[in-house]
């Protein structure tokens, strides 16, 4: 149990997955206008999350890894080169499928995400949840924590963003700088606060 | 006419609508790979070929495509793309490869590639949509090429791994900046970079959502 609670802790601040990594900056940077809309996707982005990592760990144990195919006859086939294109496809159809239910049963969150809502398909920190699952060898329970944890923390960080940003709009802010210039700054002095948790070891 | 407008979907991306500074495309692997000019050399020329050949691949299927499916048909195609880049890559400069690390894979979910293949490819021709995709790789690359010019330059001292400036610890006299290794340092960078842009283009500036009134108590003089 205690594995699993410094699992979620570190998904969460540690290595959070927008200002740690910076994966999924696009939408971060561009839905973060508006707290609503920025809840609205961060919770998106958590149930995404929470779906797909655990699917692609399935995936990858029993059909991709080397020697996985053993129960199909065939010990010698690594497939692991279809990883990519097998957690893309997972994402994008979970992704597509959330979109008709949005559409059809809450069309005001619908309408709000727009043309983001496909936009989560390229949503580096889906995908990049994926591949470190990969890279670090996380078993199904572990990938679900996981999973689960990169989203909250990705959320919690588009949030805050959302917050400084509503209070930013009344400052007066020099010409050019105005809109995307002040907000790429105010997120590198964010991450560098958050740089202050990768000393804590869990 | 099909000459001016090829041109203009060429270059219109590089510095009038660049998909960094203007269209908040692609950001994500503008922080990790800008370290050192080698592996953004290398980043910059699988995107731009990613976007130019998937833009062309999707835009000839585009009429054959279902609008419900269309996000997994273009995704299955730049998936398959950038494995084709991995594994050159991996063959024919493994040591970069190496240090591109999973950004390589991030090309798929780089919003350009996606952004470019929903929002030009599907409604235009294969040849403006090829030349939108180098286009668009091209401002992709400026933007990316500027930063890391900057982060290795000030923070390791050299150019392509070729010391310029001496650092302190090799007996030089040029004490790097730390920071500008460290990630957050490319979002200032760009930062300053959108705001370089905007003076020099006015008509990108962002219109305030609310305007300061002005002063009216003397004391405040």
């Amino acid at each position: 149990m205690e594995h699993y609670i410094s699992l979620i802790l570190k998904a969460i601040f540690v290595e959070n997955m927008a200002l740690a990594f910076f994966l999924g900056m696009c939408t971060f940077l561009a839905i973060s206008k508006k707290i609503e809309a920025a809840a609205g996707l961060g919770i998106a982005v958590v149930v995404v999350l929470t779906i797909t990592v655990p699917v692609n760990n399935l995936l990858y144990n029993t059909i991709l890894r080397e020697g996985a195919l053993d129960w199909a006859g065939l010990p010698n086939v690594d497939l692991s080169f279809l990883g990519l294109l097998t957690y893309i496809g997972v994402i994008a159809a979970l992704i597509q499928i959330m979109e008709m239910i949005l559409d059809k049963y809450i069309p005001a969150l619908y309408a709000a995400l727009g043309v983001f809502l496909p936009l989560i398909t390229v949503n580096c920190a889906i995908l990049g949840a994926s591949l470190f699952m990969v890279e670090r060898d996380y078993t199904f329970s572990e990938s679900v924590v996981y999973g689960f944890g990169a989203g909250v923390g990705w959320a919690l960080a588009i949030l805050a963003l959302a917050g400084i940003r509503e209070k930013l709009k009344y400052s007066d802010v020099p010409e050019g700088l105005r809109g995307l210039g002040i907000t790429f700054i105010t997120v590198g002095l964010m991450s560098l606060g958050f740089m202050s948790f990768s000393g804590i070891s869990l | 006419m099909a000459d001016a407008s090829a041109k203009q979907v060429l270059f219109e991306p590089i510095f009038s609508n660049n998909p960094i500074a203007l269209q908040i495309l692609g950001i994500c692997s503008a922080l990790a790979v800008t370290t050192s000019m080698n592996v953004t050399l290398v980043m910059c020329a699988a995107v731009i070929a990613v976007t130019a050949f998937s833009n062309l691949a999707v835009s000839l299927v585009r009429m054959q495509i279902p609008g419900s499916i269309r996000i997994i048909v273009q995704m299955t195609i730049i998936a398959s793309l950038v494995i084709v880049v991995d594994q050159v890559l991996k063959a024919y400069a493994y040591e970069i490869s190496k240090q591109l690390s999973v950004f390589v894979g991030l090309i798929i979910t780089n919003c350009i590639v996606m952004g470019r293949a929903e929002g030009f490819a599907m409604k235009n021709g294969p040849w403006l949509s090829f030349l939108d995709g180098v286009g668009n790789g091209l401002g992709y690359s400026v933007m990316l090429i500027f930063v890391a010019f900057f982060r290795e330059l000030l923070g390791a001292g050299s150019l392509f791994g070729v010391s310029l400036m001496p650092v302190v610890n090799e007996g030089g006299w040029y004490i790097p900046n730390g920071l500008l290794l460290l990630p957050p340092s490319a979002f200032f960078i760009i930062g300053l970079a959108i705001w370089g842009l905007r003076v020099w283009k006015p008509e990108q500036v962002e219109e305030p959502d609310y305007k300061m009134s002005r002063h009216t108590v003397k004391e405040a003089f």
